[in-house]
């Protein structure tokens, strides 16, 4: 256990080097489902949140009772717990908002995110370094959903949080609040992630290459 | 890769006799290049085109100038954006801006044009990793795109526009006509091309002189066209038949909508459509099943797009099925 990562590691490497959705590619239903606007996503984000940091600390906590071969159902009924949790309360203080997320607020259950955290993270360190770990790869989540929902709901609407940024003319793009517009935006945001990452890593290469070896090559 | 063969060249020291090794396909003729293909559908189109400027007037210039220019903005853009050289004297952006335009309503507004144009380019065809590896017809991703993004600008209501000066812009299309009051529209209209509808489709006339020689000149494969034609002569023939009194003959049904001008211009686009005849027969049928099936069925008057688009995710499918065995394979 002397390799694992520190909890400052852990929070860093959530938000943006393992995005859980765009590097990770883990939580891709509520990625494509929920964000047709910012609200929404906001909401789901604030759930996942919720679900993970509470479920990454229980299984932090109970992380030497767990036998290996039932550790899935364990981690499943503590997700499952909370995620019943946060259903119950969205419908009881954001009704509107508990019926426009519909089933996907109690599919956090089976959301690979918390499954992968409560394995990768949760189920071998201390509670620290978990709860560090669920904030940091919720931000993440919370930054990756923002992001289609933000392309989204400006190009399908003309508005932020339902407020209008574009003016009155502008066409909404019906398609972008639709299902096709979800893979798009997210198929084109995870192009664009990946562009970022060649170019950092090209420019890091050339940086450490000297002249001699950049001409050979 | 290169210290290598510098390495091989220092150490043979007598120069070897060059021998070519070269896999197939071992090319004889070299006039068919991708430009030569792409200039003949330029040429088949003039007549579509002629027909729709005549028809349309201003609508067609506008909606023309509008998606070639984008077209070729919008490939010359992605093109740099990859890092290639300008790939603009290939034509096959200007084919893509054409057949686009020809099949938009003349009076939708100039953003549909320009946003199908970048579409098009970018995501059907620049992000499949350019010319030649797109799985779609790229001017069906973008009118499909902003049919759905702008459904009443393309709806059938936005093919009319009843203060307009040109005549055909002011009645309903056709098909639309006869789906809402079942009123016929007279065979000679259509087969001539004096009713309104997407600029190109209207005449059928002008898309058989225009298909008929890109086929003769094999730029393209008179098997798809056949096809689409064969489907349609049997499922309309079927709907005719089990339908005595509406008056949409079969012959309506031909010349009717885009379906000349999908099979001849837009099915046959080869990076989207299969490689063997057979296969390229089959993928007809299929175009021309669906465009019936939609036209007959569904809510749309018309389904050329849906149903090249449909077929287009079919063509690696159909390869498999109809790849020819090798002698001897098992």
């Amino acid at each position: 256990m002397a390799d694992q990562p520190t909890a400052s590691e852990r929070f860093i490497q959530g938000i943006l080097p393992e995005n859980p959705v765009f590097r990770q590619l883990l939580g891709l239903c509520p990625a494509l489902a929920v964000t047709a606007n910012m609200k929404s996503a906001v909401t789901m984000t604030g759930a996942v949140l919720f679900v993970l940091f509470c479920a990454n600390v229980i299984t932090s906590l109970i992380r030497d009772l767990l036998k290996p071969h039932l550790r899935i159902v364990v981690f499943t009924l503590t997700i499952a717990t909370f995620v019943t949790i946060a259903d119950r309360f969205l419908a009881a203080y954001l009704y509107q908002m508990s019926k426009t997320l519909g089933p996907y607020i109690p599919l956090i259950i089976v959301n690979c995110i918390i499954i992968c955290r409560c394995e990768v993270c949760a189920s071998k360190q201390s509670v620290f370094v978990a709860g560090a770990d669920a904030i940091g790869q919720s931000i993440g989540f919370g930054l990756a959903v923002s992001a289609i929902a933000a392309v989204r709901e400006i190009l399908g609407t003309g508005n932020f949080f339902d407020i209008p940024v574009l003016p009155a003319a502008w066409p909404d793009w019906v398609v972008m609040i639709l299902p096709p517009g979800a893979f798009l935006t997210f198929g084109l945001l995870i192009g664009l992630v990946n562009w970022f990452e060649t170019v950092k890593a090209s420019s890091q290469a050339s940086e450490v290459l000297t002249p001699a070896e950049s001409e050979g090559s | 890769m290169t210290e290598q063969t510098i390495d091989k060249a220092t150490l043979s020291e007598t120069p070897a006799p060059v021998i070519h090794v070269s896999p197939s396909p071992h090319l004889a003729d070299q006039s068919l290049t991708t430009q030569r293909i792409m200039l003949d559908v330029v040429i088949g189109l003039i007549p579509v085109v002629a027909m729709a400027l005549f028809v349309f007037r201003l609508y067609a210039v506008k909606q023309l100038a509008i998606s070639i220019v984008s077209c070729l903005v919008a490939e010359a853009l992605f093109a740099k954006m990859r890092g290639r050289e300008l790939p603009l004297k290939d034509c096959s952006a200007l084919v893509t801006g054409i057949i686009l335009a020809l099949s938009l309503p003349g009076p939708a507004p100039w953003y549909v044009g320009v946003i199908a144009s970048f579409v098009a380019i970018g995501i059907g065809k620049a992000i499949f990793g350019g010319i030649g590896m797109n799985i779609f017809n790229p001017a069906m991703v973008g009118r499909a795109f902003v049919m759905i993004a702008f459904a009443s600008a393309l709806a059938a209501s936005g093919y009319q526009d009843v203060n307009s000066s040109v005549d055909a812009v002011t009645q309903a299309t056709p098909l639309d006509t006869f789906k809402q009051t079942g009123a016929v529209a007279p065979l000679s209209a259509l087969f001539l091309g004096l009713t309104n509808g997407s600029l190109g489709e209207t005449s059928a006339l002008a898309c058989l002189i225009g298909g008929i020689y890109l086929c003769i000149r094999r730029s393209a494969s008179w098997e798809i066209p056949a096809g689409v034609i064969s489907a349609a002569l049997v499922l309309g023939g079927i709907a005719n038949l089990a339908d005595m009194d509406s008056g949409w003959t079969v012959l309506h049904h031909l010349f009717g909508g885009s379906l000349l001008f999908g099979a001849f211009f837009i099915a046959t686009d080869p990076c989207s459509s299969p490689l063997t005849p057979r296969g390229k027969f089959i993928f007809g049928l299929g175009v021309g099943g669906f465009v019936m099936l939609l036209r007959l069925f569904s809510g749309y008057p018309a389904g050329v797009m849906f149903a090249v688009l449909l077929m287009n995710s079919l063509t690696p499918l159909i390869n498999r099925w109809t790849i020819p065995r090798p002698l001897g394979a098992q």
